[in-house]
């Protein structure tokens, strides 16, 4: 097996270089992409719940669940958005319980571009600078914009700080068996992430799994985006009626266990809406553990996208280090 | 820090084990005629369980009596009032579900992640199933008022030993049979709990008989000459001495013996989930189950790929406490069982196939078997051909379709097969061709009550399960 580089780094280009042929037309992606192996639905659910009874308990439950927080991109993506709800989401990311300082700070805060340079001050004059500002970016969440103008809001986005974006894939093109107009999309808005100074933001390419709808759809695109630089791949946008699940997720860790066996890039994957309760949150991360294993259980290749999750994990630990459950009232509402 | 599970333990206190247990004849628990008793223990820990009662040949013959003295009524119900007694048991079957799996993983060895979410709902459903058969045999294809045989010797195994006295019991009882029942030498305290069960249901005396013993107790048995039908489950060298012994006899038999199934993935198979499904084909029960996918038949050109996602995935494998609710794979049932895994084993690696298994620690008592890959086997291996009964799987290859059939054939059992294939014209075609009771596609050890289920060949005749599982207990 290659040495493992990250998606990020500079040596994932020659890695990807190697597949080059893969990807050196549409005919070429396409009879690769639908060569991959098949997925059964049947199979893949039922392996998806069995993960699902692992039995978590005591310390590795305490483990898990400042794991889980640790891995937060703790979101906000709201048209009533302002400048007062992203602050007090920063603050809740930087000390998410004040009762107990013990409790790790979530890994992002996940905002709309515009929000970036309030969420990077805040964070700043919070002194947690090291949380990372996510954007989405590429006309969140349709997609339906015309190139230049993806591109415009990922550097826009950059410009104002965004350590990380959060991009969509044209479905539309997806779905049409467009893939060689996604890959080369997904090139660029990489491109788009660079900055002056030669470091780039990391790229998350968000799939809207919920709308690809087949296991094979989501197989195939999770390789196209780790062929095309993706950083992280990530389910949903939290905008369509299903966003993340286990089977999905289970799927596209599987694809990123494969891809790092054949090139050696690791690359990232981030769940994201649906995921409210600590229960779920220690499902996922069996499933991590399971499928990629310690290399991937950090914030830096797992993530989850996700707002109300964080203070049932608050409270989750709380009952864990007290013994007794508080309750709602307990943990702050941002 | 690394993510260990901790310790999940089921609790054990949900279920009390009494020290010792007498034979459930005629509604009530009695010592054996000549008071022999034997130990049963628990094979994670050898640690004894409880003393049961060797029961003699008089005690079978009482029980015998029991169930012919109590078919008179019995059978003499309507249906719908049998399918009373049936449901109740179902239900009652569900509500101490919790103590019933740990009882079974103590007993058995088997992970409580499998008694609690495989065995103990199959045998729910399957009394379920039943019961809605009861009050509908005219409709079951046999002509109006099909009659049942009389009183049923059920010789049971020790691989589910309380799934398997379902299969056994519901059927029959459903039909209007009375029933003796013989669970297996090491595993006896579930049907013990079930009698208790039948007692909580108020079924009537007689109807249900649970005695305990060895293999004389079976014999004698299926021997006694008041008996109407034997059912048997376990070894097929066990079914052919019982097929000799009822041989001129017009005792009815349904024997349902050994496997050495195929488990052939095509190059096109999903291989993710294949992986899966070969892990749940040998590993599920640590192997011990008759429809185990014992022989992993691979198509050459995606061999490398396979093996190297197999082992992978039986890195994962989590090897210890039957107990534990994430263990999934648990000990070995008896000393007896592990010795023969192990020469088997040995016999494959001295015939020259390659032996892998990953790396785990295996408890310090009990009986334990790591779960163990051998590349490299061909048809004549004894691997390839004879029934191991553990977590090891022989991989053998194919080139096309067609020398995957003949290979899948080329044994003397045929129980099961599975056939992983995206390719829905081609799983059509093999499973015309394969000769093997059950055929599962893109998934393996699937169990429904509605499904039949026996064999062919050296593997059994009957079926059980099913609209076809009535048949065995009518005389039709």
């Amino acid at each position: 097996m290659p040495i493992t580089v990250p998606a990020y780094g500079k040596e994932a280009a020659g890695r990807l270089a190697s597949m080059a042929d893969v990807t050196a037309d549409d005919g070429a992606l396409r009879r690769f992409l639908h060569g991959l192996p098949g997925v059964d639905a049947v199979g893949l659910e039922a392996r998806a719940a069995t993960l699902g009874t692992r039995s978590i308990k005591t310390t590795a439950k305490a483990y898990a669940i400042d794991l889980s927080i640790s891995m937060i991109d703790l979101t906000t993506l709201e048209g009533a958005d302002t400048q007062g709800k992203v602050r007090a989401l920063c603050a809740k990311g930087s000390n998410p319980d004040p009762t107990d300082r013990t409790a790790p700070k979530v890994a992002a805060i996940c905002v709309y571009p515009d929000m970036v340079a309030t969420a990077k001050e805040a964070l700043r004059n919070g002194g947690a600078p090291e949380i990372h500002v996510a954007s989405v970016a590429t006309a969140f969440p349709a997609g339906r914009a015309a190139l230049p103008v993806k591109l415009a809001d990922t550097r826009d986005a950059v410009a104002a700080g965004a350590d990380e974006i959060d991009m969509v894939i044209d479905r539309g093109a997806f779905l049409s068996g467009r893939y060689m107009a996604v890959f080369e999309e997904i090139k660029a808005v990489k491109e788009a992430c660079a900055r002056p100074d030669g470091s780039a933001a990391h790229l998350k390419v968000i799939f809207e799994t919920g709308e690809l709808q087949t296991y094979d759809n989501v197989r195939r695109v999770s390789w196209l985006a780790m062929l095309a630089g993706a950083d992280f791949i990530k389910t949903s946008t939290g905008k369509v009626a299903v966003n993340a699940t286990p089977p999905v997720t289970l799927l596209m860790l599987e694809a990123v266990r494969d891809f790092h066996a054949a090139t050696g890039v690791q690359v990232g994957v981030k769940p994201a809406g649906g995921i409210r309760t600590t229960k779920d949150a220690l499902k996922y991360l069996v499933m991590v553990n399971e499928t990629l294993g310690e290399p991937w259980l950090t914030a830096d290749w797992f993530r989850f996208g996700a707002s109300s999750l964080l203070n049932d994990l608050l409270m989750q630990r709380q009952k864990l280090s007290t013994g007794r459950y508080s309750g709602p009232d307990y943990v702050t509402v941002d | 820090m690394t993510f260990d599970y901790a310790p999940a333990p089921e609790s054990r206190a949900v279920v009390d084990i009494a020290p010792s247990y007498g034979l459930f004849i005629d509604g009530e628990f009695a010592p054996a005629s000549d008071g022999k008793v034997f130990k049963t223990v628990s094979p994670s820990s050898e640690e004894s369980l409880s003393e049961v009662a060797q029961a003699s040949a008089e005690d079978v013959d009482r029980a015998v009596k029991a169930a012919r003295k109590a078919f008179e009524k019995w059978s003499a119900l309507p249906g719908a009032e049998r399918a009373k007694y049936l449901f109740r048991i179902a239900r009652i079957i569900q509500e101490r579900s919790r103590e019933l799996a740990v009882l079974e993983s103590l007993d058995n060895g088997k992970p409580i992640r499998e008694s609690r979410d495989a065995d103990l709902p199959l045998v729910a459903a399957h009394f379920f199933y039943y019961a809605g058969w009861a009050d509908k045999l005219d409709h079951a294809g046999y002509g109006p008022n099909p009659r049942p045989l009389g009183v049923a010797g059920q010789v049971i195994p020790w691989n589910f030993p309380l799934l398997m006295l379902a299969w056994k019991i519901a059927p029959a009882l459903a039909t209007g049979n009375t029933v003796v029942l013989k669970p297996a030498e090491t595993t006896p305290l579930s049907a013990l709990f079930f009698a208790d069960i039948c007692r909580q249901a108020g079924l009537p005396k007689g109807v249900v008989n649970i005695l305990t013993g060895d293999g004389s107790t079976g014999a004698a048995l299926v021997g006694h000459p008041d008996i109407n039908k034997v059912a048997f489950t376990g070894s097929t060298e066990v079914g052919k001495a019982i097929a000799r012994t009822v041989a001129g006899t017009d005792k009815r038999v349904t024997l349902e013996l050994g496997g050495k199934a195929a488990n052939i993935v095509f190059d096109d198979a999903p291989i993710d989930q294949a992986v899966e499904g070969i892990v749940n084909g040998i590993f599920f029960n640590q192997g011990h189950v008759c429809c185990a996918g014992s022989r992993l038949l691979v198509q050459e050109s995606v061999q490398d790929e396979l093996l190297e996602a197999l082992k992978r995935r039986m890195r994962t494998l989590r090897v210890g406490d039957p107990l534990d609710k994430n263990t999934d794979v648990g000990a070995i049932n008896s000393a007896e069982q592990l010795a023969r895994i192990t020469a088997l084993a040995d016999a494959g690696e001295a015939e020259g196939a390659e032996r892998w298994a990953p790396d785990c620690e295996l408890p310090g008592s009990g009986y334990w078997f790591a779960p163990t890959l051998f590349t490299g086997v061909t048809q004549a291996h004894r691997i390839a051909r004879e029934e191991i009964f553990g977590p090891v799987l022989s991989v053998l290859t194919f080139r096309t379709p067609a020398e995957a059939v003949e290979k899948a054939n080329n044994t003397p059992y045929g129980l099961s097969a599975g056939i992983w294939t995206e390719k829905g014209s081609r799983m059509l075609w093999m499973a015309s061709k394969l000769r093997a009771g059950v055929i599962w596609s893109n998934t393996f050890n699937k169990f429904d009550p509605a499904s039949p289920f026996g064999g062919y060949k050296e593997s059994g005749f009957g079926r059980e399960g099913g609209r076809h599982g009535l048949e065995a207990y009518l005389n039709v």
